[in-house]
């Protein structure tokens, strides 16, 4: 893995089907499937579970599923409430993002922070990404799912993400522990879903599952959905560490001396903690300019995550510790 | 070949650009350990060109270091990405992949070939269109081979794609693939699939899988990806009666009610008449609101919510439908893979789950079993983890279905075991075995309310779950003469009385404790019936149970009573020496010691005898019972 930062200079657009706009049919036709399966699922959730709780994380898979979630209980509200699980480093658009849709949309949210992890002045540069990311996310999703005793977490996961994600069940069970236990995963035939749990176990769901990262931004375009401005290029500080493009997003970011931060044109494929994702070079500016650059684009949208890199496996040995 | 390079094949110039505009095609590999699945999967990804730089550069690392092809590029690392495959070389679970060509996109399923894991590999086959059945030359249709080809054709799959993988290792000899050929047409005529496609392969050098393979000229068929990409699988679902299960009933308001659900086969439209099963009622839609807002018309696929014209009952697991009636039954024919590493004993109770409804349900007879390598049906007792049988089932209740032929979603079912929750089977529904028109009660003319207004009191059940020692019977006693003194009419019943009369032919194996329980709480049930009090003295351990029990009477009419004497307190007592004989492992299971206790999570009353005098215990159920106008 080199991490090499790759600039698009030109999307191959021989036949630029985006600029017919959201009517292209088949690909309406394919994402109302997903959609209608999405929809199954949240609905499934709802019913079988004491309590619920969604997860949202900000990124534009959580946008996708905020918006399947309306549409779901639609003219109700939703019938759970939001969960962000706040490391505190995260960019600072995507927080007043998160209090603005959560107002807009009338909806309950809880913001939960690993306050021991704070107060032992876990930081990932001091600590690094591994022991940075089991305390203020890992550790911090399990406590937050245990004050509140939620039975079922309802997260944005797909299946394309990561090699041990297209493993995953779309009712994943967790033990007692909040344990994955990949060997022992519950057979999910047709849309049966075994929804049973022990005291003290839960469940966490994936409504987009089946979705692609293309399919993503296909249905953030069809349905206009809206995400934090960090996706779209913009001229932003960043500075260039371990082959990564890392935007200096306030004062906290120690910098190196060679590190003066530069103002380039970059966006985000995925966001997360500001210090721990990093940028693209890009000038997609607007929706069908970034569906245009990712459709040639030729890494994976984890590749800007340094955390999947700790090692092989890594994602697959968090998610048995109880990350999403 | 540098692993950047595009594989020389009739390639898609830019696959991923526009790869929307296509059908979709489910499809699952199946076939025994090692005849190479993954790396087909890894081989179809790679010939696709879905895998980015990032990955593909993480993939020759990995075959360096972990892959099992001497350094050259290991396909089955893209799908096997759990630790203990990579460590055992083999796939534990199901991988969902995507990958797209020039004119289709694929999700693909690749499963498991250990016989361990059989339940994975129909997991992904429940939802495929299409099978890839992979054999090894050398070897043939092996007895996997044809279980994985049995669940095949019981799950519906009608289109197979025999890879016959591993030419190289016979030398390419055609002879041999006609021989292999021939003998899976016989099988896959004998299941009743009516499409194969028989292509040799070489999976990790990717003959015949996207490029016709210059080693085998005698072979003049298709390539897997040219076949993936054109066969039809369409099966119109749409033409079938409207059928939609209701998952969620939408009131966020008293001016708005909406049922959700994703219809299954049919199409609706505003104004038309539906009937809601199983009890028959009739209405018209009113309103139907779909994701993109509110419509005219629906099809099979999509998740509405519809409105009703009246204001009827409807509720979670009744279904919406039109056209001619569907199957409404409690008695069952159908076929069953079993999961469980405990076998399956007709009798035993399980939680059954099709479409959104649930109920208990009993195997009540094994029909036969079939064998895997004959085909043939024989008589059996059991069934083993991984094995097809085909049973008789009794429900709690009448349930709404299809047989799995006409409706996949409507026909198909799991068994849950309540007590571990394992998934233990997986159901098709041949046929209903009762006339399923008409299912009412016969109405009594005396019925409950009648025989209560004679006796002057509101029939109930107090229901005393507890430890053994807690005191529940002690206890049950005192109230039973206090009840004798207010004029009451009551009946105790006592879990280790009963076990000398109704329930004596049970032991205390955990499905037999079930019954047990499920005797008594039928039995209270009926006293209810006849206007009395019954009094329960049972440990009755599991919640699910006791849950059942409740929901044999109606509301308000079950009074769980949870003594929650502490099992120190218990063993300490030990009025009738079990725990010093369970501590002596004289008594397997017992509950409290190596048998779990389901502590009651909401119980109507909840009494401690260590802080309570039984006395006290009985004056606070009097004073409950009194308090909430049962006396």
């Amino acid at each position: 893995m080199t991490g090499q930062i790759e600039y698009v200079v030109e999307a191959r657009s021989a036949r630029d089907v985006l600029d017919e706009g959201p009517a292209r049919r088949s690909v309406t036709s394919h994402l109302r499937r997903l959609e209608a399966e999405s929809i199954h699922i949240l609905r499934e959730t709802a019913a079988e579970f004491r309590k619920p709780v969604m997860l949202y994380s900000i990124g534009k898979d959580s946008s996708v599923l905020l918006h399947l979630a309306m549409k779901a209980f639609h003219p109700g509200r939703p019938p759970f409430p939001l969960l962000h699980v706040d490391t505190t480093w995260k960019f600072r658009e995507m927080i007043a993002f998160r209090d603005r849709r959560a107002r807009e949309l009338g909806l309950d949210l809880i913001v939960h922070t690993n306050h021991d992890g704070l107060s032992q002045g876990i930081t990932p540069f001091a600590h690094g990404s591994a022991r940075y990311t089991d305390v203020m996310k890992t550790q911090a999703l399990r406590q937050a799912l245990d004050l509140h005793g939620f039975d079922a977490a309802i997260g944005g996961a797909r299946r394309d993400e990561e090699k041990s994600r297209a493993k995953e069940r779309i009712f994943s069970h967790r033990s007692t522990a909040h344990r994955w236990d990949p060997k022992n995963q519950r057979p999910e035939l047709w849309s049966l879903y075994n929804t049973l749990l022990a005291p003290g176990e839960s469940m966490r769901v994936f409504p987009l599952s089946n979705w692609t990262e293309l399919d993503v931004w296909d249905y953030i375009l069809l349905e206009n959905i809206p995400i934090v401005p960090l996706y779209l290029a913009a001229k932003r500080p960043v500075v260039e560490r371990d082959g990564a493009l890392i935007m200096v997003d306030d004062e906290r970011m120690p910098l190196g001396p060679e590190e003066a931060p530069r103002w380039r044109s970059v966006r985000f494929r995925t966001l997360g903690c500001y210090p721990l994702t990093g940028a693209t070079m890009s000038t997609a500016a607007t929706l069908p300019e970034i569906v245009r650059e990712m459709m040639a684009s030729r890494t994976s949208e984890r590749q800007g995550r340094m955390i999947d890199r700790d090692s092989p496996a890594a994602m697959e040995r968090k998610k048995a510790e109880g990350y999403f | 070949m540098s692993y950047h390079e595009a594989p020389t094949i009739a390639a898609p110039d830019a696959p991923r650009l526009d790869q929307h505009d296509r059908s979709t095609l489910r499809f699952v590999t199946c076939g025994s350990v090692d005849d190479g699945k993954s790396t087909l999967v890894g081989r179809l990804l790679y010939d696709s060109k879905t895998l980015l730089d990032d990955q593909l550069d993480a993939l020759a690392s990995e075959s360096k270091t972990v892959g099992t092809t001497g350094g050259d590029l290991d396909f089955a690392l893209l799908v096997d990405g759990l630790q203990a495959e990579r460590e055992q070389g083999i796939t534990i679970d199901v991988a969902y992949r995507f990958f797209a060509t020039k004119r289709r996109r694929f999700i693909v399923a690749d499963t498991p070939g250990h016989t361990q894991y059989t339940r994975n590999m129909a997991t992904g086959a429940s939802n495929a269109d299409l099978a890839v059945v992979l054999v090894d030359a050398r070897k043939g249709a092996i007895t996997q081979t044809r279980r994985h080809s049995h669940i095949l054709s019981l799950l519906g799959v009608r289109h197979v794609v025999l890879a016959v993988n591993k030419m190289d290792l016979i030398g390419f000899d055609g002879d041999r693939f006609a021989a292999i050929t021939a003998e899976y047409l016989t099988l896959a005529g004998q299941l009743g699939i009516s499409q194969v496609q028989c292509i040799p392969v070489v999976a990790p050098e990717g003959d015949n899988i996207a490029v016709a393979s210059a080693r085998m000229p005698w072979y003049t068929g298709p390539t897997v990806t040219a076949y993936l990409e054109s066969v039809d699988v369409t099966g119109d679902i749409s033409q079938r009666p409207f059928r939609m299960p209701v998952q969620w009933v939408n009131r966020p308001h008293a001016e708005f009610r909406g049922f959700c659900g994703r219809i299954t086969s049919g199409t609706i439209a505003a104004g038309e008449t539906i009937t809601v099963q199983p009890s028959g009622r009739r209405t018209h839609i009113a309103r139907i609101l779909t994701p993109g807002g509110e419509r005219d018309r629906a099809a099979a696929g999509e998740s509405v919510t519809l409105a009703l014209a009246d204001e009827i009952d409807v509720s979670r697991g009744d279904v919406l439908t039109a056209g001619p009636a569907p199957l409404v039954s409690d008695q069952l024919a159908a076929h069953l893979v079993w999961f469980d590493d405990d076998a399956m004993v007709p009798g035993r109770r399980y939680m059954l789950k099709c479409g959104a409804a649930s109920t208990g349900a009993v195997i009540t007879t094994l029909k036969h079993r079939i064998s895997i390598d004959t085909m043939a049906q024989e008589s059996a007792t059991t069934l083993d983890a991984n094995q097809i049988g085909y049973v008789h089932l009794s429900l709690d209740r009448a349930l709404v279905f299809e047989a799995y032929r006409d409706d996949r979603e409507m026909g198909s079912f799991i068994l849950i075991d309540p007590i571990n929750h394992r998934t233990a089977a997986a159901g098709m529904i041949e046929l209903s075995l009762r006339r399923a028109t008409n299912i009412q009660w016969q109405q009594l003319a005396v019925d409950k309310s009648v025989r209560a207004r004679l006796k002057q009191q509101r029939p109930c059940v107090l229901w005393f779950t507890g430890l053994s020692g807690a005191g529940k019977s002690t206890i049950a006693e005192l109230v039973d003469r206090r009840l004798a003194e207010f004029g009451r009419h009551a009946a105790l019943l006592d879990g280790d009385n009963l076990r000398h009369g109704i329930n004596r032919d049970l032991g205390f194996f955990s499905a037999e404790r079930m019954e047990n329980v499920r005797r008594v709480a039928e039995i209270a049930a009926l006293f209810v019936d006849a206007g009395m009090i019954a009094l329960v003295a049972l440990i009755s351990p599991f919640r699910s149970e006791r849950e059942l029990a409740r929901h044999r009477v109606e509301a308000g009419e079950f009074i769980e009573i949870h003594v929650a004497t502490p099992l120190a307190e218990c063993e300490r007592r030990d009025p009738k020496g079990l725990y010093r004989r369970a501590r002596a492992g004289e008594l397997p299971a017992f509950t409290g010691i190596d048998h779990p206790y389901e502590t009651p999570q909401a119980p109507e009353i909840t009494i401690d005898t260590s802080e309570l005098t039984m006395e006290a215990a009985c004056e606070r159920i009097i004073r409950y019972l009194q308090e909430h106008h049962y006396l």
